[in-house]
Parts: C-alpha cells; sequence; structure tokens
C-alpha cells in the first residue's frame, strides 16, 4: 500500500537520509528501527511531505509527489509525531474531534470517539480538561485516539515510546498491535527495537541515512548482530 | 468633573470602545491564525462606511472598483502559481474562488442597488462587498511570503495599509462622509441620557463577539480556526490547511470591522484615511490584551475608548496623544511580565 523507492532527504548539502526503499503491505505493522540521529523521523517527515525528497513514494495508487501534506492525510496517510503536536490549550475531547476534519463523512464521529474512550478509558476520565494537563503517557494515548478518528488506511508512528514509564510503553504496543484487526497498517520508527519487531511483522535497521538489513521481524529479533547492538544483549 | 459629566464620558467612551473591540478582535483572530498583524482593519472599517455612504446616495460605491482589480490579480497570482507547480487541475476551482466568487458579491450589490432597497439590507450589500477585500489581499500580499518573521510581515502590514490608503483616494475620493443614524431612538438611565446609536454599538459588538465564540466552541471549523492558530503543524496533520484557515479568519475579521465602520459611520465624518486611527487604536487595545486574548483584547480595546473619552475632555486637540503616551507604561508592563514565546527567542 506504500511503496519508496530511493528516496533522499537532504538538510541544505547534509543528507539524512540516502537511498531508502521501503514498502508496507495492506494490514502489516511494519518497523524502522536504528539508532538516534539515523535518519528515521526524517523519513517519516518526508513521507508525509513536511519535507522535500527525492525519489518516488506511491500510497495506494497515487503518487505522493503531487499531494501536499493536507491532501495525503485526506488520502488516509496519519502522522503521529515524535513531539505529539497535540492542541494544548483545548480539551481532550475537541482535540479528538479535530482529527476527523479530514473525513468527507462524519456521520460516525459519535461512534469514533465511543471506540476511542473504550481504547484509552483516561481519556474519557479527562475528556474535558486541556489536553496540555495530561500526562506523557496520556499524551501519547490522546495522539493515537485523534490520529484513529480520522480513519487512517496507514498510520505512520514516530518513537511512541519515547519518554514513557515501561507500563504505559506496553499498553501503546498492545494497542498497536491491535490496530491489525481494524485493517490499518502501520509504519512504526522506534528506538526500542526490541518491543518494535516483536509488534511488528517486518522490519528495516536505518543506519546513517542507509537501510542496512531488513527482514521478517521473526528473523530480525533473533540476528546475532543486532541483538549485540540494539537488542540488550539477552 | 462633575459626575454627571463623567457619566456621560464614560458612556461615550464605552461606546467608542465597542466599536474598538470589534475591529480589536478581528486583529486577534487573524494575528492567531496567520501570524500576521492586519493594520490595514481600520481601513476596511473606514470603506465600508464609505460603500454605506455611497449606496445612501445611490452612487456606486468605489468598493466595487476595487474588488474587481484585487479579485483580478489574486486570480492572476494564484491561477500562474498553479501553473507553475504544474497543478492545471486545480484551475477552474482557483478561478471560481479568487475571481468569480468575489465578482457574484460586486454582481449582486449592482443589481440590488438599482432597487435603492430600505437601510438594513444596504447594509448588508455593503458588507457583502467589503467581506472579499482582506482574504483577497492576503492571496495578493501576505501568501507569497506565509513563512516569513511575525516583525517582517507586520511591516509589510503597514506598507499595504499606507498602499491602500492610496487605493482609497483613487476610488472613493477625497469627501468626508456621514451615514443616516441608524436609529434616532434616546433613552435616560439613572438621569442620564444615553443616545440610541450608543446603545446599538454596545449591542452590536456583544451579539458579533458572542457569535464568534460560539463559532470558535462549537463548530469544527471553529475549532479548526484555534486549532491552526496554537499549532500549525499539529492542524496540518489533521488536514487542515493553513491557508484556507486563514481565509476564513480574514472573512471573519473583515465581518467585525466592517460592522464596527457601519457603526461609526453616524457619529463620526469618514474619510478615505480616517482607518488608521481607529486601525492603531484598536491594535493598542489588542496589544494591551496580550494580542492572542479575544477577552483581553476585548477589554483593552474598551480601555483605551474610555481613556480617550476622557482625554478627549482635558484636551480635545491632544487626545490622541495622551492615549498614545499613556501605552508606554502599558507596554513597558506588558513587556516585562509577559513570557516570550518560542519563535520571539528564535529571531
Amino acid at each position: 500500500m506504500l511503496s519508496i523507492e530511493n528516496v533522499s532527504v537532504a538538510y541544505g548539502k547534509v543528507e539524512a537520509v540516502r537511498n531508502v526503499s521501503l514498502s508496507v503491505e495492506q494490514g502489516q505493522i511494519v518497523t524502522v528501527i536504528g539508532p538516534n540521529g539515523a535518519g528515521k523521523t526524517t523519513l517519516l517527515m518526508a513521507a508525509i511531505g513536511l519535507l522535500r525528497s527525492t525519489g518516488r513514494m506511491i500510497f495506494q495508487g497515487s503518487d505522493l509527489a503531487k499531494l501536499d501534506v493536507e491532501g495525503r492525510v485526506e488520502r488516509g496517510l496519519c502522522l503521529v509525531p515524535e513531539k505529539r503536536e497535540l492542541f494544548a490549550d483545548m480539551t481532550v475531547a475537541d482535540n479528538l474531534l479535530l482529527g476527523t476534519y479530514s473525513l468527507r463523512d462524519r456521520s460516525t464521529t459519535r461512534k469514533s470517539l465511543d471506540d476511542v474512550f473504550d481504547r484509552f478509558p483516561r481519556l474519557r476520565e479527562r475528556s474535558k480538561q486541556a489536553a496540555g494537563t495530561l500526562s506523557g503517557g496520556e499524551r501519547q494515548m490522546l495522539a493515537l485516539g485523534r490520529a484513529l478518528m480520522a480513519k487512517p488506511k496507514l498510520l505512520v508512528l514516530d518513537e511512541p515510546s519515547l519518554g514513557l514509564a515501561p507500563l504505559i510503553v506496553r499498553e501503546i504496543f498492545r494497542t498497536i498491535g491491535s490496530l491489525r484487526s481494524l485493517g490499518v497498517s502501520v509504519l512504526l520508527v522506534e528506538q526500542n527495537a526490541r518491543a518494535a519487531l516483536e509488534t511488528a511483522d517486518y522490519g528495516y535497521v536505518l543506519e546513517t541515512g542507509e537501510i542496512i538489513q531488513s527482514g521478517p521481524a521473526e528473523t530480525l529479533i533473533h540476528d546475532p548482530k543486532l541483538i549485540a547492538a540494539y537488542l540488550g544483549g539477552h | 468633573m462633575t459626575a454627571d459629566i463623567a457619566a456621560i464620558l464614560a458612556i461615550d467612551g464605552i461606546a467608542t470602545g465597542a466599536v474598538y473591540a470589534l475591529v480589536a478582535i478581528g486583529t486577534v483572530l487573524i494575528f492567531t491564525v496567520t501570524r500576521v498583524i492586519f493594520i490595514p482593519f481600520g481601513d476596511i472599517a473606514a470603506f465600508t462606511a464609505l460603500t454605506l455612504a455611497a449606496l445612501d446616495a445611490r452612487q456606486l460605491p468605489g468598493t466595487v472598483g476595487l474588488v474587481v482589480v484585487l479579485a483580478c490579480m489574486a486570480c492572476a497570482m494564484e491561477v500562474s502559481t498553479l501553473a507553475r507547480a504544474g497543478e492545471l487541475r486545480a484551475v477552474p476551482k482557483a478561478v471560481l474562488g479568487y475571481l468569480v466568487l468575489p465578482l457574484i458579491a460586486v454582481g449582486i450589490v449592482w443589481l440590488a442597488m438599482r432597487l435603492y432597497p430600505p437601510m438594513p439590507v444596504r447594509i448588508v450589500l455593503a458588507l457583502l462587498l467589503i467581506l472579499p477585500v482582506a482574504p483577497l489581499l492576503d492571496r495578493i500580499v501576505f501568501r507569497p511570503i506565509a513563512d516569513a518573521s511575525v516583525l517582517l510581515l507586520l511591516t509589510v502590514s503597514v506598507a499595504l495599509h499606507f498602499a491602500l490608503v492610496g487605493l482609497g483616494l483613487l476610488f472613493f475620493g477625497p469627501e468626508g462622509v456621514r451615514t443616516e443614524p441608524l436609529t434616532s431612538l434616546a433613552m435616560e438611565i439613572a438621569g442620564v441620557h444615553v443616545p440610541g446609536q450608543t446603545v446599538l454599538i454596545l449591542v452590536a459588538a456583544l451579539v458579533f463577539s458572542g457569535l464568534l465564540f460560539l463559532f470558535f466552541d462549537f463548530t469544527l471549523l471553529g475549532k479548526a480556526l484555534r486549532a491552526t492558530a496554537f499549532n500549525r503543524t499539529g492542524a496540518r496533520l489533521m488536514g487542515i490547511r493553513p491557508a484556507r484557515a486563514g481565509i476564513i479568519a480574514y472573512l471573519l475579521g473583515s465581518l467585525m470591522a466592517g460592522v464596527s465602520g457601519i457603526l461609526i459611520a453616524p457619529v463620526n465624518t469618514i474619510f478615505y484615511d480616517s482607518g488608521f486611527l481607529l486601525g492603531l487604536k484598536a491594535f493598542v487595545g489588542a496589544i494591551i490584551g496580550g494580542m492572542t486574548s479575544y477577552p483581553g483584547a476585548a477589554l483593552g480595546a474598551f480601555g483605551v475608548g474610555l481613556l480617550e473619552s476622557f482625554a478627549s475632555f482635558q484636551s480635545s486637540t491632544l487626545k490622541d496623544v495622551i492615549v498614545f503616551s499613556l501605552l508606554i507604561p502599558v507596554l513597558l508592563w506588558r513587556s516585562l511580565a509577559s513570557q516570550h514565546s518560542e519563535e520571539e527567542v528564535e529571531e
């Protein structure tokens, strides 16, 4: 459903991402792992259209180069950024409602809202509170919930576990795993390589802007080199 | 100064403040959504008054020419931008939005004015004609530099104001106008004479700010506008186009400015360049309120109105001097008390 071919992204003369190719199939969870500064976030910013890139990106048959960020969102390509980008002064409920802005048909808003509240009961409790008053974990739940309100076809997640307590990390990854049953495909970028590979179907390893390895997640998680480099050796 | 005089001055100041408040709220609206401090709002208000006066006198308002010229320019710019980007499919929509819709507004006014409709309809026609001006100016002037710093946008905004004063002279001529009073009623409150016009100004200010509040709190579009103001990137990731949010903000702001122009036209004589002081005082009110708060801007504007009213009693020639010089301590306090936003730190 998403295919990225030979994509490069440069900040001025510095190439942060070089000739990266990867693909996400329908219903698949694909992860890109790698160290800090490898270009993971840069790659996602290019995929959503916040950064200019060269190369080809095809999403469900349409060439992404012709679409701006908003056009990509309207077609079901949704990013949950590393910084969450919530509307801090607005209520939790309003943040979620804004998730539906890109939808043509908003008749199911009520049901989507209930689904998100069922998935994250904490958000229901805090629905009238300003988003800025939430804890880190609740913010990530809100960012995920807001993206789900848009009924994405491909959800792009940038470091969803960053800065969260282990218990909450587990909850977030359980949610990501459960998206498969909704028919939502996921492109997941993570530093927490073990958790990411345990959740994903397929993985890519990005180092200094290039893909150095790829394969089914189960294979990668048992790869001795990767265990030594990213998986903490056990 | 006796209590009676103080009461009369206060009522007068509140009426003036209400007019400033409408423009100040519009200024805050545009600033938060687009980061542009739109100085020409005063001109929009003055042009609305001049348009209404022309309609009263059964003349074709100069606004017609202004809108036609701006619409042609905006449309040409949009089409050439789209053509260069190779997005020819979007051209019909651009022509519709930037040329056809403004021309429809012009057409309606042109047809309707032959019938010499009653006062309320003429007010609606004047507002209809003024609404496209700010969004078109946005497309022509601000869209190409949308990513520039707030300071640069402000500088361009001031330049745009002077350009508009020139265009105002061209399209409306040098004569001042005063429109028919909206109401001749008057009332006595606790022994003080209150003109109906004052009450009307206050009611209109309350109604329009109330409607704006409802729009922001209870519609998805209103929430999308607030979201754009708070967090541009976040809003884009929801599929909210900042340019479109900007157009809506300019339309709403123009409506506020237009209403204020109609409210002051029967009280003050309006010339093509009368907008500057109105816009400046509203801007000052908005600054007192912190530039990002609607209630703050409204309160600030009422403060400016009251100050001006009492200052004009002391010395009518120096009233503007008194108003603006008393703002220096306010600005000092603001700059010391306020936290700097991220953008200010970067610059």
